[in-house]
């Protein structure tokens, strides 16, 4: 479904990328983990069509991603989450969620997934006429993913939606990424909180200085030791 | 007293247009992040455009603004796609400094232009109706320059009401608080920026017309007006069209203000010191939010 093969990626002469292979299945949930700075945002910004790669080949439904403008990467069904969500904050929640669905295929039943948005996240109904920038935290990003969800994705691209969340908070999202994964959205999940992310995912890699330093299962890695020392600390359970 | 009145009233009148001026520059300016220094230059040629349509085709000046707003959204958009798009997502140093660079050539070829196509002459039009005043106890309106406040005011509402409803003005809006989120929920950015230069090239044409009509247009006004609309966009902060509106009202009565409290030179600078103030005391404007 997503292909990434041997892909390389800069900023300047400043190499982040070097190597990168992966994939992503029909109706699978994988993590991406790895230390800040291994290059997990680059990767995304490189699925998302906002970095050009610089070698190596990304291919999605057999549809060349490296080469693509960035807003038409949403109209194949691939919806990314940014990091630090990048809502617009002088917005209303429902004119987020409605921009969520600008690319045109969206468009089309864009009212009943609407619905849908507000089912999964029925705070968002509540809040709706309210600014985005008034909300809470975990609000926001209910909103960054509904905002995604609107695209009506096959992909759904997260970057570290824990980020600046209380953990039962994390729980309840992690809770409602499984119910969108069983909904049949595909997921990418870039995180730093490995054990949450592991136990979500059917699968993970480890991303570390550019390159992919382990992957497998997520019960696999999460017993695996090299991952156990670096990610969950020596006094890891 | 009514000496006062009269004067603010004529301030009033013409801060209309000053928002109109500033409703384009503020537009491209939040959405491009670019300042078209050559804005003014579009109010002259808007000016020149409906001058020309009456002299040789006998428009009415109001009427001609049926012409000149396409026409000014058509050249804005070959402007955008000819000058602009090359600088908009480069690195923000080179596209502070190309854009100047581009906004200053423009203005000078725009200026020498002018003087060739209509020589260095003060025009304006005048209609049957030009020298029509009504009369409020005392004071004179000019009914050409009201009509002209109202229509600055209604076209400055409709762009703000294109901004607000429709799902391009909402992709713009979007465009300008974020372009690379805009990206990612499948904004073509480029086609947003193509249409904020455009409308604002089309506001700075509408402005031209009102100008030529109740005042006067040469080759050599551009500049003055990319300052009396800088000053504006200073004043009222960036996105918001009303508080635009609001603020071209401002500088008219402060320069009325002005010149009737310490002489007609005095009209000139204090939209200066208004910028200077504002820049310092509240430098996100007085309307942004």
């Amino acid at each position: 479904m997503l292909e990434v093969e041997g892909l390389e990626a800069s900023y300047g002469s400043f190499r982040v990328l070097s190597g990168v292979t992966l994939e992503v299945r029909p109706g699978e949930i994988v993590a991406l983990l790895g230390p800040n700075g291994a290059g997990k945002t680059t990767l995304i910004r490189c699925i998302a069509g906002l970095l050009r790669p610089r070698a190596g080949a990304m291919r999605w439904e057999g549809w060349p991603l490296g080469q693509a403008e960035a807003h038409t990467v949403v109209e194949r069904g691939v919806a990314v989450v940014p990091e630090g969500r990048r809502l617009f904050g002088s917005m209303s929640v429902e004119e987020n969620l409605a921009l969520g669905a600008f690319a045109p295929r969206a468009r089309r039943g864009e009212a009943s997934r609407l619905e849908g948005v507000y089912a999964i996240f029925p705070v968002l109904r509540e809040r709706r006429r309210q600014l985005v920038r008034a909300l809470s935290g975990g609000q926001q990003q209910m909103v960054a993913i509904g905002r995604a969800l609107m695209a009506d994705p096959r992909l759904l691209v997260l970057d570290e939606p824990s980020l600046g969340l209380a953990p039962r908070l994390v729980e309840s999202i992690f809770g409602l990424l499984r119910e969108i994964n069983r909904g049949g959205v595909s997921i990418l999940l870039v995180e730093q909180n490995v054990h949450a992310a592991l136990a979500l995912a059917h699968r993970g890699y480890i991303l570390e200085a550019g390159r992919v330093a382990a992957e497998g299962q997520g019960s696999v890695l999460l017993n695996d030791a090299h991952v156990r020392r670096a990610y969950l600390g020596p006094l890891a359970r | 007293m009514t000496a006062f009145v009269q004067q603010m009233v004529l301030g009033l009148l013409i801060g209309g247009l000053y928002g109109l001026a500033a409703a384009g520059l503020s537009l491209v300016f939040g959405v491009l992040k670019v300042l078209n220094v050559a804005h003014g230059q579009l109010i002259m040629l808007g000016g020149y455009g409906a001058f020309w349509l009456g002299a040789l085709a006998g428009f009415d000046p109001f009427a001609a603004l049926t012409l000149v707003i396409p026409g000014a959204l058509a050249f804005g958009a070959v402007l955008y796609w000819t000058l602009f798009a090359w600088v908009v997502r480069a690195s923000e140093e080179t596209r502070v400094k190309n854009s100047l660079l581009i906004g200053f050539g423009l203005a000078l070829a725009l200026d020498a232009l002018a003087v060739r196509l209509w020589t260095a002459d003060e025009r304006s039009i005048t209609t049957s109706y030009a020298g029509a005043v009504v009369s409020v106890g005392g004071i004179a309106i000019p009914l050409v320059r009201l009509a002209s406040l109202v229509l600055a005011g209604a076209l400055i509402g409709g762009v703000h009401l294109l901004l607000l409803r429709t799902r391009w003005g909402r992709a713009i809006r979007a465009t300008a608080e974020d372009w690379e989120a805009a990206l990612l929920t499948g904004i073509d950015v480029r086609r947003a920026y193509l249409l904020a230069f455009a409308i604002g090239t089309a506001l700075a044409g509408a402005a031209g017309t009102l100008v030529s009509v109740g005042y006067s247009v040469s080759p050599s006004i551009g500049l003055e007006w990319t300052l009396k609309a800088l000053v504006v966009v200073v004043l009222a902060g960036l996105g918001s069209m009303p508080g635009t509106f609001v603020g071209g009202l401002v500088l008219g009565l402060a320069e009325a203000a002005a010149a009737w409290g310490f002489g007609g030179p005095y009209r000139e600078m204090v939209g200066l010191v208004l910028f200077f103030v504002v820049l310092v005391a509240r430098p996100q404007g007085l309307f942004a939010r």
